[in-house]
């Protein structure tokens, strides 16, 4: 009955590996080649408590870059998180003021603040359509004016020591490690539980989403639903990244200058290509591990800490031309439409 | 007219991806003649005009202008040597006037500065000679009507000496009075001796117009002959007239439950597009939408699944009134859509074979996902779907006939209740197309209503167990499995008198009131005018 024949099918070049396709392979080498330099540097570095105050130090980035994944993963962009740890610190200090009674309340009062946040980013790109790159840039603008404008430059209050525990503490007297913090618990779980969320329909959908927002919408992807809900993980990731940060940071109207960068940085760095659709949870984590770890080895290397944006440029670019010459970068769906077939016309449809 | 033509083509061959479009095409124009240029849809009228303009270059052929052999690598090249093409999208700044849109590129200049008065006086004297003072060349083209921009680009090309315009489907988009403009222009630019090159699907306007026909067919030239000695009857038959070589695999015993049941049902279906569409189908059929390009079939078929709305009338789904805002709200409501560009909207092809396939069940029915998208490797297995890198490869790899197969298995999985094709065989390979066909055959015999729509005729009328005609928008009436391919086009063009049934007289078709060339033709009030009474 066969008359179909295998029309001279083009098999990809797979790495063997297929849990690790999709740039994770890559940068989990690079990790190694990273840690592998530290530690001819510090040759203490892997026993346990240096390593155990490098995960504390990079779950927040983890964090950020699981929220940065979820919504470039879909085609868009989330500038407005730096911002958002920021004014969640500032919020959390004034509204807290040292008070430890006040800190589980002020805790959910951040996480509905992230999630507001989100959904405005998300309800203002997908339903008014502004491009997500202008949208979130100007929720950075908002909140970091906002947060000078309330505290007067000089932010005012105190974590409590409640608070602080999150960031700072964790589970004592774990054998080899020490202290296992509770940031590594906090970053571990979100990591899986991100893992478990690509891996449902609506991270298939989200994927097909920043695929090919026109195809997604036509198998009967609610695309603003999926896009929204990706921007209000993101600002949730960061509220918790806030938290975090709040833990080991000052109260200054600086904390938060340039996350929004360093974790955009990590993801390209994990191959999820700008434009959406492609690369894994895994490699977007592992993208933070890496940056967390070049900044360690630059503090190793007694470089100032001032050069760390001048680094993170040349990772971005570098990662994205990488990726663009083994062919994985694609244009957004808007800018990669071409004219059909000379003969035909190309069918007229609205962008989502 | 001179002996000498102004422009000769000879041998032009063009191939896209390995698929021949123009076989060896001659093409003789002559100045001040209109050439017409027709064809059924995928002839190649396009890509020769394409290959004219240097839009593409020919794989071989010649063409040569007033005796010298040239070569347009580059649309400007063309024009530089007097070949102007009006393409269906213009290419006018709707922010400049219509002076500046004329002289773009080229503005005139005095010292230096661009001189806005003189363009200005140019653009209005070669406006008054073409008899078009209704114009203003200190206009926003944005603020200038859609007859009124390809009147711009004609004075465009005419301001660049062009001594050969070509136009594609000028009339497309104008209205009834528009096309008296572009008439009378045509008469115009043909008293000046440049030679027009002309696509139209409208027969009125091609015996109104032209001087000279060839027919196209499968990228062959057919036949050119002069306008008068050809009728309209016999110029469909020479565009149609095709050995049907397709063989369609046979109908199957049916077994559904909902076979014969009416599954869509449309009442006097109408938006923007189309109007007064009624059409019903019933499980275990197949009905095939004929038409020409922009006759409503896509329409029809978008508003069905949500992509467009119908305004008016209602629709039926297994009894339900269903208006559908989303083609979410279409599958839930079991209508599905193959659409014509599977590329674009079909796939999302950086994702694995099984990620498209079950992308439908984890958008419309999250929680069922898992467990209804067992079947898909099953579907996709009955569709003998041949992947060398498993069914987790991505589907960019795969071949157009392939891809196909991964856009229905996602369809299948849904279990639809009404399920529209448009143009699902187009660009796969002959096997795919029959594996497709089978499918078609094995889904209606399981009760599923289907609409087939197609710009292959054969296939439609092959595959089609009764026949829509469409034409403008609207129905122009029902044929049944077994018409001849001129009875098809002939209703689809509304050629021949015998053939077209009566039209609601309330609406204008825009053929009908074209007015012809300056001779004064005074506009018909029928519904629909016969090509007999506009031939020469």
């Amino acid at each position: 009955m066969s008359t179909t024949r295998p029309a001279a099918e083009r098999t990809p070049r797979r790495n063997p590996l297929s849990m690790l396709s999709g740039g994770t392979a890559t940068v989990a080498l690079l990790l190694a080649v990273v840690f592998a330099v530290i530690a001819t540097q510090n040759p203490s570095f892997f026993e346990g408590p240096p390593l155990m105050s490098f995960a504390r130090m990079a779950a927040p980035l983890v964090l950020l870059a699981i929220g940065q994944y979820f919504v470039i993963v879909s085609g868009e962009f989330d500038l407005s998180v730096g911002s958002l740890v920021g004014a969640q610190v500032v919020i959390a200090a004034r509204l807290i003021d040292g008070d430890p009674s006040r800190t589980l309340p002020v805790l959910a009062l951040m996480l509905v603040f992230g999630l507001v946040v989100g959904l405005v980013n998300g309800l203002v790109t997908t339903v008014l359509k502004v491009p997500s790159i202008i949208t979130t840039l100007g929720t950075m603008l908002i909140l970091f004016g906002a947060v000078r404008y309330w505290t007067g430059g000089a932010p005012t209050g105190e974590l409590s020591e409640a608070f602080r525990l999150a960031g700072r503490g964790g589970i004592e007297g774990v054998p080899f490690l020490g202290q296992l913090p509770y940031a590594l618990i906090i970053a571990a779980a979100a990591t899986a539980g991100a893992v478990w969320l690509m891996r449902s329909s609506y991270g298939r959908s989200l994927m097909a989403t920043g695929d090919n927002d026109v195809a997604a919408a036509f198998s009967g992807v609610r695309v603003w639903r999926v896009r929204t809900t990706a921007f209000v993980l993101s600002g949730l990731m960061a509220s918790v990244a806030a938290v975090l940060i709040g833990g080991f940071s000052g109260v200054t109207a600086q904390v938060g200058d340039g996350l929004e960068f360093t974790a955009i940085t990590a993801v390209v760095l994990g191959g999820v290509v700008l434009g959406g659709g492609r690369g894994t949870v895994v490699a977007a984590v592992l993208g933070a591990l890496t940056v967390e770890a070049l900044f360690t080895l630059f503090t190793q290397l007694y470089l100032p800490a001032t050069i760390q944006p001048t680094v993170q440029g040349l990772i971005i670019i570098a990662a994205v031309a990488y990726a663009s010459r083994r062919g994985d970068l694609r244009l957004p769906e808007r800018l990669r439409r071409r004219p059909g077939h000379p003969t035909e016309r190309p069918l007229g449809t609205s962008r989502r | 007219m001179t002996d000498r033509p102004l422009l000769r083509m000879k041998g032009i061959t063009k191939s896209f991806l390995g698929v021949r479009v123009l076989h060896g095409v001659d093409l003789d124009l002559y100045p001040g003649e209109l050439h017409a240029l027709v064809g059924e849809n995928g002839a190649g009228k396009s890509t020769l005009m394409k290959v004219l303009a240097g839009v593409h270059r020919a794989d071989e052929g010649a063409v040569e202008l007033d005796g010298t052999p040239v070569s347009f690598d580059h649309p400007v090249r063309a024009q530089r040597a007097g070949v102007a093409t009006v393409f269906q999208e213009f290419n006018l700044l709707p922010e400049r006037t219509v002076a500046g849109n004329v002289h773009l590129g080229r503005e005139i200049r005095r010292r230096g500065w661009v001189d806005v008065r003189a363009m200005e006086r140019a653009t209005g004297d070669l406006l008054d000679d073409l008899g078009l003072e209704g114009i203003s060349p200190r206009a926003k083209v944005r603020s200038l009507s859609v007859a009124e921009q390809q009147v711009v680009e004609i004075v465009k090309a005419l301001s660049q000496d062009a001594r050969i315009i070509s136009m594609d489907e000028p009339t497309a988009s104008l209205a009834d009075h528009e096309v008296e403009v572009l008439y009378r222009l045509i008469a115009r630019l043909r008293e000046r001796d440049v030679a027009l090159l002309y696509v139209s699907h409208r027969l009125k306007e091609i015996f109104d117009l032209a001087t000279t026909i060839t027919v196209l067919k499968d990228g062959h030239r057919v036949d050119t002959v002069a306008a008068g000695d050809i009728g309209p009857a016999e110029l469909v038959r020479t565009m149609v007239g095709r050995p049907v070589s397709q063989v369609f695999p046979d109908r199957v015993e049916p077994r559904g439950e909902r076979v014969g049941e009416v599954r869509l049902d449309v009442r006097g279906g109408g938006n923007e597009q189309v109007d007064g569409v009624d059409l019903t189908v019933r499980g275990g059929e197949i009905v095939g939408l004929a038409g020409l390009q922009g006759s409503g079939r896509t329409e029809i078929a978008q508003a069905l699944f949500g992509m467009e709305r119908f305004t008016r009338g209602e629709v039926r789904v297994d009894g339900r009134r269903v208006d559908p805002r989303s083609p979410r709200q279409a599958v839930r409501s079991g209508v599905v859509l193959v659409s014509e560009d599977r590329k674009t909207q079909g796939l999302a092809l950086n994702q694995s074979i099984l990620a498209n396939g079950r992308l439908a069940l984890d958008a419309v029915w999250p929680l069922g996902a898992r467990r209804r998208s067992r079947r898909i490797p099953g579907i996709l297995e009955s569709l003998e779907l041949v992947a060398r890198g498993g069914h987790g490869q991505e589907v960019r790899f795969l071949s157009g006939g392939n891809q196909q197969k991964v856009v229905l298995a996602k369809w299948l999985a849904a279990d639809p209740g009404v399920m529209v094709l448009d143009e699902p065989t187009r660009g796969i390979d002959v096997g795919a197309k029959q594996a497709v066909y089978r499918l078609m055959r094995e889904l209606s015999a399981e009760g599923v209503a289907i609409v087939l729509i197609s710009s292959e005729l054969p296939e439609l009328i092959g595959m089609s167990d009764r026949l829509v005609v469409l034409d403008d928008g609207r129905v122009a009436g029902e044929l049944p499995a077994d018409s001849s391919e001129e009875a098809v086009m002939a209703m689809a063009t509304g050629a021949p008198p015998d053939e077209a049934p009566e039209q609601d007289p309330e609406r204008h078709d825009p053929r009908t009131l074209g007015g012809g060339p300056p001779v004064s033709d005074p506009p018909e009030n029928g519904p629909r005018s016969h090509p007999e009474e506009a031939a020469p």
